[in-house]
C-alpha cells in the first residue's frame, strides 16, 4: 500500500524532467562500469601505450629504456625477410581457414544438426578437440606426426600401405600444412557449434516452403539456408581471421616457427625477438604491427557487415 | 549512430585484448628501476669493509636452484642445514624451481630489479646482460682474499665462464663438455674398431654406418641448439680460441674465412645424409630417444646425454654398457688444439643485494666436500680440485679426464654471446643444415647481429 504513491511520481518525472533522470541513469551506468573500466585501463590500455613507448627504443628489458631509436624498429621489421614470411604465413592460414576449415565445419554442422542417427554422439566427438588445451593438442599432434614410422601414427599408416614416410614437421614445404591440419582439427568443432546454433534459428517453415515450391535439397541449401546463415558465417569469419593472425601456441610447440622460419607466424616472430633474443623494443614494435593489422581488419569487417546485419537476421 | 560507435568500440576492445596478450609481459618494469641504483652502493659497503660479520646480526639468504631431482635437492638442503647449524644467525630460504619456470620467474624479478642472493646461472651472455645492468654483485675480492684461497680451488676455465671483464659475478659447481656418445655395438656392426680421431675419419665412419644400413647420427635440429654444437666445435677446432675471442670482442669478425670453413665442413657432413629422417623438425627429445633405443649410432651432446637417453628409451635402461664416449675429432690444419673443449655447466650467480653471509655460504657450497657429494650422485662434473674423488661412473670419469686435458674451454656459443647473437647463431646454423643459407650468408647474419649487439 505504501508503494502506491510512488507510481504517480515516476509518471510525472518521465515526460517532464528528462535531464536529471538521464543524468541519474548515466551516473548509475558509470558507477557500475567503473571497476571494469579501471581494470581495463590498467591492464589493457596502459600496456598498449607502454608497448608503443618501448617500441621506439632498443631495449633489453632490464632497467630503464634509454637507447632511443625512433621508428627504426618499425622500419627494420618491414625490411626483414623473416617478418615477410610470417606475414605470408598469416595470410595463408587465414585463406586456408576460410576456404577449408569453415566450409568443412558448415558441412558437418548441416550433417549433425539434422535428424541423423547418432548425431548427439558425433556432435560430442566433433566438439571434443576444442575442449582440449592447445598445448595438449599440439603435443598429441607431435606424436601423430613423428617422422619415425615406429612412433608416428600417420607415417605408420603410410608405410602400411607401402608409401614413403614423410618428415611432416621437418620439411619446409610440409610443415605449414601439417600445422594447419592440427589447427583445423582443433577448431572445426567450435565453428561447427556456431553454425549449428545458426541453423537452429532458421524456421523449418521456410525450408519446407522451398521444398513445396519444388526446390531440391541443393537449391534449398544454397538459396535458403546459406543466406539465412549469413550473420553466423560473418561471426565465424571474424573469429577465424583474428585467431589466425595471432596463432602462437600450437605453432610454437609443434615447430617453433621452423624449420628455418618456414612456419613462422607474426606471434612466434614477436616471441622470438621479445623473449628469446631479449629485444623487447623490437618485439613491441611487432606487437604494434599485429595490433594495427587486427584493427584494420576489424574496421573493414565493420564497414562491410553493418548494413546486412540490420536488414537480414530473422532473430530480430 | 550511437550503435555504430558502440560496435566500433567493442571491436577495438577485442583487438586491444589481442595486443594486450602480446604486450603485457613487457609491462613489468616501471617505477622501481628508477630508484634502484642507490641500493647496491649501500649493501656493498659492508661487504668490502670486513669479511667477518657481527654474529648477532640476523641475516636471511635467498637461494634459487633448479635441481629438482630428489637426491640432488636433498644434497643442497643438507648443505644449507649444516651451514645454518654452524651459523645460527643465518636463515637460508631455498626456492626449488623447474628449469623453464625458473627462467621466467628470474626474468621477472630481474626486470623489477630484485634478484635473489644466490641463483642458478649458466654464465656467459645472459649473466653478462644482468651484470651490465648492475643486477649482480662483484665477488672478485672474495675470490682473491687470503692470497686467492677460494679462487685457487676452482679450475680456471670453469671459473672464467662466470666472469665479465675480469670480474666474477658467480662461481661454477659443475662443468661438463660436449662430445660423441656412441653405440659400441652399432659401430662394431659397421666394422668400425676405433672411434674416429680426425674429421675425415668421422666422415668415413658415417659412410661405413650408412653402408651397413644404420642411421649414423641423431640430431634434434628443430630445437636448433643441438646443431649449434656441431658448428661451435668445428669453429673451435678451426679458428682456435683466439678466433672466437677476437670475433666476440669485435676485434675480429664472424665472416673470417675460418668460420665459413667450419660451416662448409658442416655441409660436407650433411651431404652424406647422416641424420635420421625429419631431423630438421625433430626435438632434442627425439634425438635422445633415437640413440637410447639403438636406432642411431651416435649423437654430439653434453654430459647429461646418458641420463636423458636412459629416460627417453623404451625400456628406461638406455644403452648401458654399449654406450661409449669419444671427444670431438681433430680437424687437421685448424688453429685450435685438438684437446680444446666446447661445453658448459652450472653455477650460481650472486645478486646485487647479497650479504657477506650469502657469499660465505656460497663458499661453503663450493667446498671440495660438497663437490664430492654431488659427484657421488652423478649430477655434476666437479670443478673444484678434490671433488672428482666422488665420481664413480666410468663414462663420467672418462669425460672428466678428457675435460681436464683441455687448454682452452669454449662456452656454448649461444651462452657465451649475448642472447640476441646466440639466437641468430642457432637460427643461421639451422639455415645451413636446411640449405636455405650458404655458409657465407649464415656467417654474415651472425656478424651483423654481433656488430649491432656487442658494443
Amino acid at each position: 500500500m505504501q508503494s502506491l504513491p510512488a507510481i504517480p511520481n515516476i509518471l510525472k518525472l518521465k515526460p517532464g524532467t528528462g535531464m536529471p533522470r538521464r543524468f541519474q541513469d548515466n551516473l548509475m551506468i558509470f558507477l557500475f562500469l567503473l571497476p571494469a573500466i579501471v581494470l581495463f585501463l590498467l591492464f589493457v590500455v596502459y600496456p598498449i601505450f607502454q608497448s608503443i613507448y618501448y617500441s621506439m627504443f632498443n631495449w633489453k628489458g632490464f632497467g630503464p629504456a634509454v637507447d632511443f631509436v625512433g621508428l627504426n624498429n618499425f622500419k627494420n621489421i618491414l625490411s626483414d625477410r623473416v617478418f615477410m614470411i610470417a606475414l605470408r604465413n598469416g595470410f595463408l592460414i587465414i585463406g586456408l581457414s576460410l576456404f577449408v576449415q569453415l566450409p568443412l565445419s558448415l558441412m558437418l554442422a548441416v550433417l549433425v544438426g539434422r535428424d541423423l542417427p547418432g548425431r548427439v554422439f558425433f556432435r560430442t566427438i566433433f566438439f571434443l578437440p576444442y575442449v582440449l588445451s592447445e598445448v595438449i593438442a599440439a603435443l598429441m599432434w607431435l606424436f601423430i606426426l613423428n617422422p619415425d614410422p615406429d612412433r608416428g601414427f600417420i607415417n605408420a599408416v603410410i608405410v602400411l600401405f607401402g608409401g614413403t614416410p614423410q618428415a611432416w614437421l621437418g620439411n619446409t614445404n610440409l610443415v605449414l600444412i601439417s600445422i594447419f591440419a592440427a589447427l583445423t582439427w582443433k577448431y572445426f568443432g567450435y565453428h561447427m557449434l556456431l553454425f549449428m546454433t545458426g541453423l537452429q534459428n532458421i524456421p523449418s517453415e521456410i525450408e519446407e516452403a522451398g521444398r513445396v515450391d519444388g526446390a531440391n535439397a541443393f537449391q534449398n541449401f544454397f538459396f535458403i539456408t546459406l543466406p539465412l546463415l549469413a550473420s553466423t558465417i560473418r561471426t565465424s569469419v571474424y573469429i577465424s581471421v583474428l585467431g589466425s593472425l595471432q596463432q602462437f601456441i600450437l605453432v610454437w610447440i609443434m615447430s617453433k616457427g621452423g624449420p628455418v622460419n618456414a612456419s613462422e607466424t607474426m606471434a612466434t616472430y614477436m616471441y622470438r625477438f621479445g623473449f628469446v633474443r631479449f629485444q623487447l623494443g623490437y618485439g613491441s614494435a611487432v606487437a604494434i604491427y599485429m595490433f594495427l593489422l587486427c584493427l584494420i581488419f576489424s574496421l573493414i569487417y565493420l564497414h562491410f557487415t553493418r548494413k546486412p546485419d540490420y536488414l537480414s537476421g530473422l532473430e530480430g | 549512430m550511437s550503435r555504430k560507435l558502440y560496435t566500433l568500440f567493442s571491436l577495438i576492445l577485442v583487438a586491444a585484448f589481442a595486443l594486450a596478450a602480446c604486450g603485457s609481459p613487457t609491462a613489468a618494469p616501471s617505477a622501481p628501476s628508477a630508484d634502484q641504483p642507490a641500493q647496491p652502493a649501500a649493501t656493498q659497503a659492508p661487504a668490502s669493509g670486513g669479511d667477518a660479520p657481527a654474529p648477532e646480526n640476523k641475516v636471511t639468504v635467498t637461494w634459487w636452484h633448479i635441481s629438482t631431482a630428489e637426491d640432488h635437492k636433498a644434497v643442497w638442503q643438507k648443505l644449507a642445514d649444516e651451514y645454518m647449524a654452524a651459523h645460527p644467525n643465518v636463515t637460508i630460504e631455498i626456492s626449488v624451481l623447474e628449469n623453464e619456470a625458473f627462467k621466467t620467474k628470474l626474468t621477472t624479478v630481474m626486470q623489477s630489479g630484485n634478484p635473489p642472493d644466490i641463483f642458478q646461472s649458466w654464465g656467459g651472455g645472459v649473466m653478462n646482460e644482468y651484470a651490465k645492468a648492475g643486477l649482480l654483485k662483484d665477488i672478485t675480492a672474495d675470490l682473491d682474499a687470503d692470497g686467492g684461497a677460494w679462487r685457487n680451488t676452482f679450475s680456471p676455465g670453469a671459473l672464467g665462464v662466470y666472469a665479465l671483464d675480469g670480474k666474477n659475478y658467480g662461481v661454477p659447481w659443475d662443468m661438463g663438455m660436449v662430445g660423441f656418445w656412441y653405440n659400441k655395438e652399432l659401430f662394431a656392426q659397421a666394422g668400425i674398431t676405433t672411434p674416429p680421431a680426425t674429421w675425415d675419419e668421422l666422415l668415413d665412419a658415417v659412410k661405413a654406418l650408412k653402408a651397413a644400413g644404420i642411421t649414423p647420427i641423431a640430431l634434434g635440429e628443430g630445437d636448433k641448439w643441438p646443431g649449434h654444437f656441431w658448428f661451435g666445435y668445428l669453429a673451435t677446432r678451426i679458428c682456435g680460441a683466439e678466433g672466437f675471442q677476437k670475433a666476440a670482442a669485435r676485434t675480429g669478425s664472424f665472416t673470417d674465412p675460418c668460420f665459413v670453413e667450419a660451416a662448409n665442413k658442416l655441409l660436407e657432413l650433411n651431404a652424406l645424409e647422416p641424420f635420421q629422417e625429419g631431423y630438421l623438425g625433430a626435438t632434442y627429445g627425439d634425438q635422445a630417444t633415437a640413440v637410447g633405443n639403438g636406432k642411431a649410432a651416435m649423437e654430439l651432446m653434453g654430459q647429461w646425454a646418458p641420463a636423458v637417453q636412459k629416460d627417453n628409451s623404451e625400456d628406461k635402461q638406455g644403452l648401458g654398457d654399449k654406450l661409449g664416449f669419444f671427444a670431438f675429432p681433430a680437424v687437421p690444419g685448424g688453429a685450435g688444439d685438438p684437446n680444446d673443449a666446447f661445453g658448459g655447466g652450472n653455477g650460481f650467480a650472486v645478486g646485487k643485494n647479497a650479504s657477506p653471509e650469502a657469499v660465505d655460504f656460497l663458499k661453503y657450497l663450493t667446498r671440495a666436500e660438497s663437490q664430492v657429494q654431488l659427484a657421488e650422485i652423478n649430477v655434476a662434473i666437479p670443478v673444484v680440485k678434490g671433488g672428482e674423488a666422488g665420481l664413480a661412473d666410468p663414462l663420467m670419469i672418462t669425460l672428466q679426464q678428457t675435460l681436464s686435458k683441455a687448454q682452452y674451454f669454449q662456452l656454448y656459443y649461444d651462452q657465451a654471446l649475448p642472447p640476441a647473437v646466440g639466437s641468430v647463431v642457432n637460427d643461421s646454423i639451422q639455415g645451413v643444415f636446411a640449405g636455405t643459407l650458404t655458409p657465407e650468408q649464415a656467417m654474415q647474419a651472425i656478424e651483423d647481429s654481433a656488430a649491432q649487439e656487442i658494443k
